[in-house]
């Protein structure tokens, strides 16, 4: 295990520069997600036109992982169809905590960044959060997602 | 913490190293780094002598207990009865009637709140804690609270991290049933001027239960010196095993209490229509007892009263001040929780950095220290903060192992800072 395939480049700059970190007033429809080991909030907002994600953001707070998981996410499923966002949500799920998921994390793009996650056990549940969050949106669940 | 210093026989200070040198688990790695545990506050780790007593129990004189006329029974009543004297001096109970064995301080809370609080209460009836409780000292009274109509109260605290004494006296009164109140905070190290408190409480004629979860293991504790009714502890966080802890109460109020589960043990006489109950303090004690944690107990006061708990507590104070100083000196770094009496605990802030990636960096660094609300969500919340990053020192602890988390703190800052 090495610090640095868990806070890898990517994640270190999204954790300092997190993208769409704002409120959406004019969301379709939002969830909120909670850790309550480690205390993790956030809020994740979603702008639909049709059956397409126009428009994805969050607000919150938490550690490195979290706030950069978040990050990547909404960069990464802006303009994909929400039966694709939850397709990826559960290739990242399987990633995440599946030795033997067969992911091609290559595949993946930037969200690769957190496949170090997976030796880190006690880390995975801030990389999943906005996952789930992104999965509750999308499926109008109104009660907090909590990991815990 | 402060105190007088010793008038007669002042004894040398402790010798870490000889001391480490029972703790088997000090001598290990942790991701190719010696071990640097700094999370006594959750538990302690256990001298050689506490894990062989607890195996010589199960090697020679296991049975069970008050039961048997055979000689194994025998040798562990003697044993599990042995180590209720042991724990009995410990405090300075007057009688061993007073020492009830439980699972830990959460189990003992839960036992005072259900068999000496619940019958008591009625609507408008108050219970009064602290700003500064553990969850185990607020949920069981939420708990009871539910059940009964009355009220939970809450002492605000200070900025500094101490109960507000002027507060507590203004919401103290005649509806005040309990007081229930840490000795020391786990979350923050405050040690809270108790005996002001009991002081007080005694003017209202209310009685005062104190978690002392975190005082045991860190200064000597006197319950009839302190006056209070009731004190709870846990073993392991005193060099025990885990799952055995005691709660003392005053005789007159436990011989008032009914028992609170019911089995085996806690009978004298069984029929159909009739249970009479056994005496103190085993009418608390249903089923067969953690024999073997008792027995560790035992061993670790032992252990401890060898070093002297005076020694321990200076010792503790020393690293104290030192780590205070140490970690004054990092960039960014806030002391959350300043008392001017404190134990072995520093609760922190480091800018920029979430507490959680702290706790990681410093795993990989072979540095166990606890991150998150240590159990105590409402100070995170009176500081605004989700988590705290906590370092927690034990009398084996050393200056170099402040350094290296002083070090770790460092390389967090490189990496994420």
């Amino acid at each position: 295990m090495d610090l640095h395939d868990l806070y890898r480049d990517v994640i270190v700059d999204h954790n300092r520069n997190p993208r769409n970190f704002r409120p959406m007033p004019d969301a379709d429809c939002h969830a909120e997600g909670f850790n309550p080991l480690c205390g993790d909030r956030l809020t994740l907002y979603v702008r639909l036109e049709g059956s397409v994600i126009r428009d994805v953001s969050f607000q919150g707070s938490g550690c490195a992982i979290s706030v950069a998981s978040a990050s990547l996410l909404t960069e990464s499923v802006k303009g994909r169809t929400v039966e694709d966002a939850c397709r990826l949500f559960g290739t990242m799920h399987a990633m995440l905590t599946r030795d033997d998921s067969g992911v091609d994390v290559a595949s993946l793009g930037k969200l690769g960044a957190l496949s170090g996650v997976r030796a880190f056990p006690a880390r995975v549940k801030c990389a999943s959060l906005c996952w789930h969050t992104l999965d509750a949106a999308l499926h109008r669940q109104t009660e907090p997602v909590r990991t815990e | 913490m402060s105190r007088a210093a010793p008038v007669a026989v002042a004894r040398p200070a402790l010798d870490v190293e000889a001391i480490r040198r029972e703790f088997p688990v000090l001598a290990r790695q942790v991701h190719g780094k010696p071990l640097c545990y700094l999370d006594n506050a959750a538990s302690s780790q256990r001298p050689q002598r506490v894990i062989d007593a607890v195996s010589a129990y199960y090697e020679t004189s296991h049975a069970n207990v008050h039961r048997g006329v055979h000689a194994l029974s025998q040798e562990a009543t003697d044993l599990f009865e042995g180590a209720r004297e042991k724990l009995r001096r410990f405090v300075n109970a007057r009688s061993s009637r007073e020492v009830v064995f439980v699972r830990g301080t959460t189990e003992a809370i839960n036992l005072v709140a259900q068999s000496y609080a619940r019958p008591r209460l009625g609507p408008g009836d108050e219970i009064l804690i602290s700003w500064l409780e553990h969850h185990a000292n607020i949920v069981p009274w939420q708990m009871v609270c539910e059940q009964t109509g009355a009220r939970l109260r809450v002492t605000p605290m200070t900025q500094s991290g101490e109960v507000d004494f002027e507060a507590f006296r203004s919401l103290i009164g005649e509806r005040t049933r309990l007081v229930a109140l840490a000795h020391v905070s786990n979350a923050l190290g405050t040690v809270v001027p108790v005996r002001r408190f009991i002081a007080e409480a005694r003017r209202h004629g209310v009685p005062v239960l104190l978690d002392g979860a975190q005082a045991v293991p860190h200064l000597p504790v006197d319950v009839q010196e302190l006056d209070c009714d009731f004190y709870c502890y846990s073993g392991h966080k005193m060099c025990g095993p885990t799952g055995i802890g005691v709660l003392y109460g005053r005789e007159a109020l436990l011989a008032e209490m009914p028992p609170w589960q019911g089995g085996g043990d806690m009978i004298l006489a069984v029929s159909f229509e009739r249970t009479i109950y056994n005496d103190l303090p085993w009418k608390f004690e249903a089923g067969t007892p953690h024999i073997a944690g008792a027995i560790g107990l035992g061993a670790a006061v032992d252990y401890l009263e060898e070093l002297g708990l005076d020694r321990i507590a200076a010792a503790e104070h020393e690293l104290l001040q030192y780590a205070t100083v140490s970690l004054s000196g990092v960039d960014g770094l806030e002391i959350v929780g300043t008392a001017p009496e404190k134990a072995a605990v520093v609760s922190f802030k480091l800018r920029g950095i979430h507490p959680h990636d702290i706790g990681t960096i410093l795993d990989m660094e072979g540095v166990a220290i606890r991150t998150g609300h240590h159990c105590a969500m409402p100070v995170m919340e009176f500081y605004g903060v989700p988590a705290t990053a906590r370092a927690s020192f034990a009398f084996y602890n050393t200056r170099a192992e402040v350094d290296r988390l002083v070090d770790g703190l460092r390389v967090a800052q490189e990496m994420l800072g």
